[in-house]
């Protein structure tokens, strides 16, 4: 677990920008904070050290009583997304301070960013492992098939961990050693190089290094 | 207006000339060799445009030396100087990538306005 600060964000898309010797950047543009600290966890009472922000406002209205009272402490609403950050010193933060992206990152730092990917389904393995597969046509009658996966008499069983269709995309995903372009502070952005995992509107929480 | 609309905005290269698939053009190229700078003309027919905002890009093809040579060339790029247009071509179609298979003078363009 990195004890480092970081913010939650919100994917918006990508595009392309050019640096200024005309080389062509694909950058992703993320919307990121102010995360509003919520509380402050200690080895002490809850055995580690941590704070809590929540970040993308949300009306009173929409949350249930018991979340509005955990947020009435920071006084600043109640919030779509509330995560955790371990910390080494808890002390350093107030409940109900805001942490911009200018508190937190700047220009040309190495951050890591994780995300829940895109859903896939149900795939084969040819989409979910990269399997090659078998010709199309020629009589071939072997297509898109995992092929064989194990041996007869013994064991009888299929070992553990065979790679087989199922269920792909929709988990966690963390792209490490992303650099940051550019800052946008009146509008809370983060321009980062390459792509994040996830959709658009996605949310991701993006740790310092 | 959008976040992303903006920095695309900030991006984007507005100076360009009208031209389409079948002219012919000069683009001027900033070429950095070591510390030293300096600008490359590379004349040829479009043979594509590809529409876009700072994605869009153009390809032109010329016959350098009996070899055909094809660039690309980001229209938002800050280092394409700029374009001119020479002529302006009559074709029938918006990819013209049937000038790879013919040479000589086959590979011609007509002119516009002129029939």
């Amino acid at each position: 677990m990195p004890k480092k600060i970081g913010l939650l964000g919100k994917k918006i898309g990508m595009t392309r920008i050019y640096s200024e010797e005309g080389v062509a950047i694909a950058v992703t543009v993320i919307e990121s904070g102010p995360c509003v600290v919520l509380q402050k966890k200690t080895v002490a009472k809850e055995g580690y050290n941590a704070i809590q922000v929540g970040f993308d406002a949300k009306k009173e209205s929409r949350a249930n009583k018991p979340a509005n009272g955990h947020a009435k402490a920071a006084g600043k609403g109640n919030f779509y997304h509330i995560k955790e950050f371990r910390v080494s010193d808890p002390e350093q933060y107030q409940v109900g301070q805001e942490i911009h992206v200018t508190d937190v990152f700047k220009v040309g730092d190495i951050i890591d960013v994780t995300g829940t990917s895109k859903g896939r389904g149900f795939q084969g393995v040819v989409k979910r492992y990269g399997f090659k597969g078998g010709r199309m046509t020629h009589g071939s009658m072997f297509h898109r098939a995992p092929g064989s996966i194990g041996c007869s008499a013994w064991p009888s069983r299929v070992i553990k961990g065979k790679r087989l269709p199922g269920h792909m995309g929709a988990s966690q995903v963390t792209k490490k050693s992303v650099t940051i372009v550019d800052i946008r502070p009146e509008q809370n952005v983060l321009v980062v190089k390459g792509g994040v995992p996830g959709a658009k509107q996605g949310l991701l929480q993006i740790f310092t290094k | 207006m959008n976040v992303l609309e903006q920095i695309e905005k900030e991006n984007i290269r507005h100076d360009m000339p009208d031209f389409r698939a079948g002219d012919t053009v000069k683009v001027h190229i900033r070429i950095i060799e070591g510390n030293k700078e300096r600008v490359q003309i590379f004349q040829g027919v479009v043979i594509r445009r590809r529409r876009g905002t700072v994605g869009a890009s153009v390809t032109v093809r010329k016959i350098s030396h009996g070899v055909g040579v094809e660039k690309t060339f980001p229209l938002s790029s800050p280092r394409v100087e700029k374009i001119e247009l020479v002529s302006q071509g009559r074709v029938r179609r918006s990819r013209l990538y049937y000038l790879r298979d013919l040479k000589g003078k086959a590979a011609r363009i007509r002119e516009k306005g002129i029939s």
